[in-house]
This record gives C-alpha cells, structure tokens and sequence, in this order.
C-alpha cells in the first residue's frame, strides 16, 4: 500500500482533566475522501484543530506526507497544503466576496494570475452575482461557499470540513454534495457531518468518533448497520 | 458612479487641495498662523502612524507618543553630536522604528492579546516618560547633549538642506516640509493600503486566524505594520523637535498618547483622511481654547471652556457614544444614505463597507 497522505500515532489532547481525543491512530490515503461522524463532544472539532495546528496535541504525531507537522505552526501547515472550513463559518466578514476569494487566491498567486483565479473560483461557487458584497451580509449558506471558495483558492492537498452542510437548505445540501464530490476528483478529503442523508451522498469510508476515540472505521453501508453506532447517537450508552 | 472612480476622485481632491494649501498658506497668512498650520501638519502625520496600525492593522496602540518622542529625542541629541542635519533625520526615523520592531516582536510573536497589547504599549511610553524625567542632573548626557530631565532639550538646532550645514530651513520652509511631508506620507499610505501587503493587512484585521488558516503568518505582518508605524510617528518627532527647536519630556506622557487616540477615534478608524481631520479639528480648537484664559475673572463658563482636558474628555465620550465609527466614515454613509434615497436605494445598499478609502 502506498504511503498514507496523513497519518495519525496516538493522538491525544486533554484540556485539563478533560481527555477530548485519546489515543486516535487515523490514516488517509492520497486522494480519499472519509467523512467523521459521532455525537457532540465526541472530539471531531478537537481532531480537526490538531492536524491545522490550532491546538498542539498534547502526546502524539500528526504526520502529513510522513512529515511531523504535531508542532507546526497553523500558518506553516497551510502552506504546506492542508485547507480548512471550520464549523463556524470563519471569513472576512467586513470585506467583499470578491476580496475574501482574493486574500485566498494571492497566497499562491500574483497580479493578473490571482485575479483570474478569483473570477473562476466565484463561477464555480455559484458567487459572481454577490461577489461585490459584503460577505457579513450573505445567508448562511452562502457564507459557507465563500469560505469553501477561500478554501479551494490556495489550491490544497488535504481539505477538511467541519460541517460543510449544516444549516443548509435541501437544494444546498445536494449541491454541496455534488461539490464534495467534484473536489474530491483531484483532492483529498475529511469531511465532519451529522446529517446522515449528506453523509450517504458523498461517503465510501466513515470513522466513528465516540468520547475521544475511534469507535469503529469502515464503509458506509456497514456503518448505518452497526448497532453500536445506533446506540452512540440514540444515547443508550450514555443512559447505561 | 463606481467606487474605483469615487476613489480617485477622491484622492484628486487631496492632492489638489493639499498642493494649493502648499503654495498658498505661506502667501496668504502671517507668519505666526503658518506656524501653527505646521505643527498641525506635524501631528497630522502622527496621526496617520496611528491610522496605520490601529486603523488597518487593529493594532491598539495606546503609546504611539514613545516613538513620536523617541524620534524628537534622537534628532535633537543627534543633532549636537553630529551638526548636519541629515544624519540626525535618518536616525529619527530609523530608531523608533528598530525600537518599534523590537516590542513589537516580543508583543507579536509572544503571542499578547489585544487588550495587554494596548497596556503595553502605554507602560512603555510612561516608562520612557519618567526615565527621561529624571535626567536632570549635568551627569546625564549622551556626547555633547544633555538630556536636561523635566527641564527637556532646549535651543535644537533645524534642520538644514541635505549636505549643506550653513543653510537652515526657515519657518517658511518648514511650513512647506511639513506639508510636503504630510501629503507623501498620506499618498505613500494609499498605496501600500492599495498594495497586496496593505490588503492582507486588513485581512488579518478581520479575522486572523482565518488568515492564519490561508497560510499568511500574522505576527510577521503585525510587526512589519507596526515597525512602518513606528518610523512614521518618529519622522513626525523630528519634525516636532525642529519646530519648536525643543524637546521635553511631556512628549512621553500620557496626554500626548491620549490625543493621538482621539485624534483617530474623532476622524474615523479604517481611513486616513478622518486621523488627519481628527487631528486638525482638536489641535485647533485647542488653541482656540487656550487662546480664551479667562484673566482671574470670576466667570465660570469662561473657566470651564478653558480647561481643554475636560472638553476633550466630553468631546471624546459624544463620540464614542453618538458617532463610534468617527466623522468621515459617519459623513460617508450619510452621503450614501443621500443617495440610496433618491431612488437608489437597492443598489446602493449592496456596496460594501468601504473600509479601503479616505
């Protein structure tokens, strides 16, 4: 088997007494997108901000092709080519659509280059129409494209979303479905969710998170089947 | 109308009005307004210092006076050292900003939040503040200046023409360096704003660890904003310091950095023009002020208007309660307000915050 894109040894980050993650030995192949699942608190969020350098582990590696990036600085990882949509939309609120994409845009590229980048990447998200606006004004849905299209712009390896669809209207769900889907044609993702429907349109592979750990990791038709993953989101083993 | 064309238009008007106040003041006024109209011009260039880092760098800044005095204090004693005049002016700008860049980078890189960030900066200033209080003695002296305590530096000597020791700039001359200044300080700052630099600057303003997620380093852009703001506020105590031909400790204290707070907050934050009307607009009324000393009348009123601390404190508190985005910004959308009404309003409203103009 080829080398992993991101690998993961052990890793675990605890927030005073609180273990949020413990011991997670999670691998990505190039190319693969794996959608998280698994109840609030289960530590998805805490994952996430660990492989951006949000937080620093408190044991463990993150490995990133085979590099340690555990220690790395947020910005160092980005350019490096891991890109993320955090849960909270997290853009320039103050500044246009055509601004934010561009802020995006010219970390990789310059002058007349960036600029094409930015009209495209706002034809592909369907913002053209609004890029002159301010993006604090924008609907829900449309702030999650902007920072999709922020995400897309520095041209990324590795993306993750944090609950790419949440808050969506039913139309905007499929068409960020099919958008997870036509990124994922030449790039890797990870992507966290809670709406099963969402889940059952983009994924192959699932992990399942439950109180820090990897519960079990396999397709998506056994996942649904599994009477533990049942149990963890109807809160039985809360309740026992 | 588009805003690309509103914005040169914009920048036209400055130019033009700041090249005919150049040529004209001096021809038109006395000469003791001419050289009042110049240290407003001096302060208006601090106040851009300030507009930079606070403004679109959101860094708060509560001791932008520690680089303003470093810079006077450099020039003057440099000045009796050395003689020439340019040599001195250099080292004004460049240590306040070498100064700038040294906190600056145990602020940034140590990772301080906003709010110590502005504790910092202001215990800095009133540190220097008191050091240089209490240089009084003949002891403390650096070469052939004495730093003279609270008594300050008197009798600096002005600058002269580049190279040419025999031939001071005059009180005329000075007008038109400070103008000067003050216009290439204000083009010079559009166009880094306009730059990829200054708009990434604003970015990080916005949401930082969004720009830390994209792959820019904030710290190293902070600190860069911060050190050009230091040098600015240092180039405009150089100024300050041939002026007056003195310099004293007061320039540290904590009125001086408190005016240059209000100065932005009173002309807007997130534009340049608004910090140099802010700045004007006080400085004037504080000599409007101090001009009408009640002469030991039992007038009350007249004692109340000529306590230019509390009117700036009311001044101050009206504007932060009532006008908090500050003069220009407020004027800014009054006009676009004028015109969504006539009929516009659709599309008007879907501008965006021009946070890149003035």
């Amino acid at each position: 088997m080829a080398a992993p894109l991101l690998q993961t040894q052990d890793l675990s980050m605890h927030f005073g007494g609180v273990r949020a993650v413990r011991h997670v030995d999670f691998s990505l192949a190039e190319g693969e997108l794996r959608c998280l699942i698994g109840p609030n608190g289960a530590g998805k969020s805490t994952f996430f901000k660990m492989l951006t350098g949000q937080l620093e582990p408190t044991h463990g590696q993150v490995l990133f092709r085979g590099q340690d990036i555990s220690h790395a600085h947020a910005h160092d990882i980005a350019r490096l080519g891991i890109g993320i949509k955090t849960q909270v939309p997290s853009v320039f609120d103050g500044l246009s659509v055509r601004e934010n994409i561009w802020l995006a845009a010219s970390r990789i590229h310059s002058g007349e280059k960036a600029r094409r980048v930015v009209d495209e990447m706002l034809e592909r998200m369907g913002l053209t129409a609004a890029a002159e606006r301010p993006v604090g004004q924008l609907a829900h849905g449309q702030r999650q494209w902007v920072e999709l299209g922020l995400v897309l712009a520095t041209d990324p390896e590795l993306i993750l979303l944090d609950e790419p669809a949440a808050g969506m209207t039913h139309e905007e769900v499929n068409k960020t479905a099919e958008l997870v889907r036509e990124i994922n044609r030449t790039k890797a993702l990870i992507v966290v969710e809670h709406d099963m429907q969402f889940i059952r349109m983009i994924a192959k592979q699932v992990t399942v998170f439950n109180q820090g750990s990897v519960l079990v990791e396999d397709t998506v038709e056994n996942i649904m089947r599994n009477p533990q993953v049942r149990d963890i989101y109807l809160g039985k083993q809360a309740a026992a | 109308m588009n805003a690309r064309a509103l914005n040169l238009l914009g920048l036209g008007l400055v130019g033009v009005i700041g090249i005919a106040f150049l040529v004209l003041v001096p021809r038109l006024f006395e000469l003791d307004v001419v050289l009042e109209l110049t240290v407003y011009m001096i302060m208006a260039i601090l106040a851009l210092s300030l507009a930079l880092i606070w403004g679109y760098g959101g860094i708060l800044c509560f001791g932008q006076s520690a680089f303003f005095g470093l810079g006077a204090y450099t020039y003057a004693i440099a000045m009796f050292n050395i003689g020439e005049s340019t040599i001195p002016l250099l080292l004004a700008i460049v240590l306040p900003a070498a100064f700038a860049a040294l906190l600056g980078y145990f602020m940034f890189y140590g990772r301080i939040s906003d709010v110590y960030l502005g504790v910092i900066t202001l215990t800095v200033t009133l540190i220097l503040f008191n050091s240089v209080n209490s240089t009084a003695g003949p002891e403390f002296r650096i070469g052939s200046a004495r730093l003279g305590g609270f008594n300050g530096i008197p009798g600096i000597p002005p600058l002269n023409f580049p190279g040419n020791k025999g031939s001071p700039i005059d009180l005329e001359g000075m007008f038109s360096l400070a103008t000067a200044s003050l216009l290439l300080t204000y083009f010079g700052l559009r166009l880094l704003l306009a730059s990829r630099f200054g708009r990434i600057i604003v970015g990080i303003r916005e949401n930082e660890r969004r720009a830390e997620l994209l792959g820019y380093d904030p710290r190293a852009y902070k600190l860069a904003t911060f050190t050009i703001g230091g040098a600015l506020a240092g180039f405009a105590g150089c100024l300050f310091a041939n002026w007056g031909n003195f310099v004293s400790p007061t320039i540290f204290g904590l009125a001086q950095s408190a005016q240059i707070i209000i100065w932005v907050i009173v002309g807007g934050r997130g534009t340049l023009i608004g910090p140099i009307v802010g700045c004007i607009g006080i400085q004037w009324l504080t000599t409007a002020l101090g001009a009408n000393q009640p002469s030991g009348g039992s007038d009350w009123w007249a004692k109340i208007f000529a306590n230019a601390p509390l009117i700036f404190g009311i001044i101050l508190i009206a504007f932060v309660l009532l006008v908090p985005k500050g003069l220009v910004p407020t004027l800014g959308d009054l006009g676009q307000w004028l015109l969504s009404s006539r009929g516009k309003r659709a599309k008007t409203r879907l501008q965006p915050k021009r946070v890149e103009e003035g």
